[in-house]
């Protein structure tokens, strides 16, 4: 009873926010309206005893990526204009490529079979996240941390070749 | 009903932390803060109201609250309106992880999660959004670069904050607050297992331990925005930073998550590196107070006496110096740990 009310008021911090992203016409709001979005995901993973998921979606997403796309938008030029227009002339196209999305999404969900199989969950999260880092994905979790140092050295070459 | 009742307690303890940090983080602060700059500076600091002034600050809340609430004309009122509350409560949620000490056999923390460190440090992150909103809807150039110069500095001394935060997780192997200072416990009168002095068969760990501290605490000071760090209200160059055109309570409400949040990293530095309420003789409580206030004090005499920073030695100071350091110091902690 209780999992169910956290998790319809859970959900409806995640979505109402979401659509105000995609309805709002003002850039600065629509990136705002993320991060309560945001936040609602992170108690999605608390309700699935996730905490550490939940604790770095609120650190990466609602912390960084959110400031990020704030700072580009406040950065470019015209970006905090009160009104940008929501569509242009190939809306019927945009649409089509909607309801095709939708239409796969919903059939993907509908036939999926969802295991409902009792498990038990390790006590310290945390300690467990790390040592499957470490171990069994080491390679995955070296070559993401490789990529990320070959863009971090990229940036700083863009943005050093402007002087 | 149990989940009912666990809302009413969360609701209880959000009243407790609320009140707790209205009047020792604010008002307290507040009022420290203007008797120590007046001892700097050889002022006497509020004087009038109540013995030594102490009263000072009610009566300037009592103040603030009857103030009118301007919203300016051009304003993104929604936003404006808003921005004040997220740095209010992030400040406020952070405050959930901090242990007092044990009365009555039980250690006093509104709640124990074994996430805690993370926790402490995502919620510091959500304060950049609240600045950063804050000082765009205003509509004033003074505000905008306020609010900016806010969020790069956070980010670059967020990086400093969790690499110095890691090597007291690794000497106590949790993220848990608790299981950090319960790992602290014993030692020379109580004090010698402390992580600022390295574990007690691996004293080597002393090193990392308190270069580790001093990061930290760096970092902690730029994090909470406070001199030498505080570029993003630098009086001379932006009138006031981000809160130029905030009045009456909500300007007070940016001033109570800016004072949390300042308390918070003082408190989390001791539970972090000076063994949390552990402490010979007096009580658990009384300990923790005394280290957090302590700091509290640091933070004040720094800001009291040192002046501001350029922006590119800030940058400086974090990339090229805390930055580096705080690598080097979570691999020898590893390497000594093995």
């Amino acid at each position: 009873m209780g999992e169910l009310g956290a998790f319809i008021i859970l959900a409806l911090v995640t979505l109402l926010p979401a659509a105000a992203v995609v309805t709002s016409r003002n850039l600065v709001r629509a990136a705002m309206s993320l991060v309560p979005s945001f936040l609602g995901v992170a108690g999605l993973f608390v309700l699935l005893q996730a905490e550490f998921v939940a604790g770095i979606q609120i650190l990466i997403y609602a912390g960084a990526i959110a400031v990020l796309i704030l700072f580009v938008i406040m950065l470019t030029a015209g970006g905090t204009g009160t009104a940008v227009r929501q569509a242009n002339e190939q809306r019927v196209v945009g649409g089509l490529a909607a309801a095709a999305l939708t239409a796969a999404l919903l059939a993907l969900l509908l036939r999926t079979a969802w295991p409902l199989a009792a498990g038990s969950l390790p006590r310290a999260n945390v300690a467990a996240v790390g040592s499957a880092f470490l171990t069994t994905f080491v390679l995955a979790f070296e070559i993401s941390s490789v990529v990320l140092l070959v863009s971090l050295v990229g940036a700083l070459v863009i943005a050093r070749r402007e002087r | 009903m149990s989940w009912l009742w666990e809302i009413f307690k969360a609701t209880l303890a959000a009243v407790a932390v609320f009140t707790f940090l209205a009047l020792v983080g604010a008002m307290l602060g507040v009022y420290l803060e203007r008797k120590i700059s007046g001892w700097i500076q050889s002022r006497l600091g509020p004087k009038h109201v109540g013995p030594q002034g102490i009263l000072q600050t009610v009566a300037d809340t009592v103040k603030l609250l009857q103030k009118e609430n301007i919203v300016p004309t051009n304003a993104d009122a929604i936003t404006f309106n808003v921005a004040p509350l997220m740095a209010a409560v992030a400040g406020l949620l952070a405050w959930i992880i901090i242990p007092f000490g044990p009365i009555f056999g039980r250690v006093v923390i509104v709640r124990d999660i074994n996430i805690g460190l993370l926790f402490f440090i995502a919620m510091a992150s959500l304060i950049v959004i609240a600045i950063l909103l804050g000082g765009w809807s205003s509509n004033n150039k003074y505000a905008l670069l306020g609010g900016f110069r806010s969020a790069s500095q956070m980010i670059s001394y967020e990086i400093p904050l969790a690499l110095a935060v890691l090597v007291p997780v690794m000497m106590a192997g949790t993220l848990s607050t608790v299981g950090i200072v319960e790992a602290q416990r014993g030692g020379w009168l109580g004090i010698g297992n402390w992580f600022i002095f390295g574990l007690p068969g691996n004293r080597w760990l002393l090193i990392p331990g308190a270069l580790a501290f001093l990061v930290f605490f760096t970092a902690a000071t730029a994090e909470v925005n406070r001199v030498p760090f505080d570029l993003p209200e630098a009086e001379s160059e932006l009138v006031a930073g981000y809160f130029s055109e905030y009045t009456g309570m909500r300007f007070a409400l940016f001033q109570l998550g800016e004072y949390a949040e300042a308390f918070a990293m003082a408190a989390l530095t001791t539970v972090l590196f000076l063994g949390g309420w552990h402490g010979p003789l007096l009580p658990g409580v009384v300990w923790f107070f005394t280290k957090m206030f302590a700091l509290v004090f640091v933070l004040m005499w720094v800001r009291w006496t040192y002046p501001r920073l350029r922006l590119d030695q800030l940058l400086h100071l974090s990339w090229k110096g805390l930055v580096p350091l705080g690598f080097v110091l979570v691999l020898v902690t590893g390497w000594l740990l093995i």
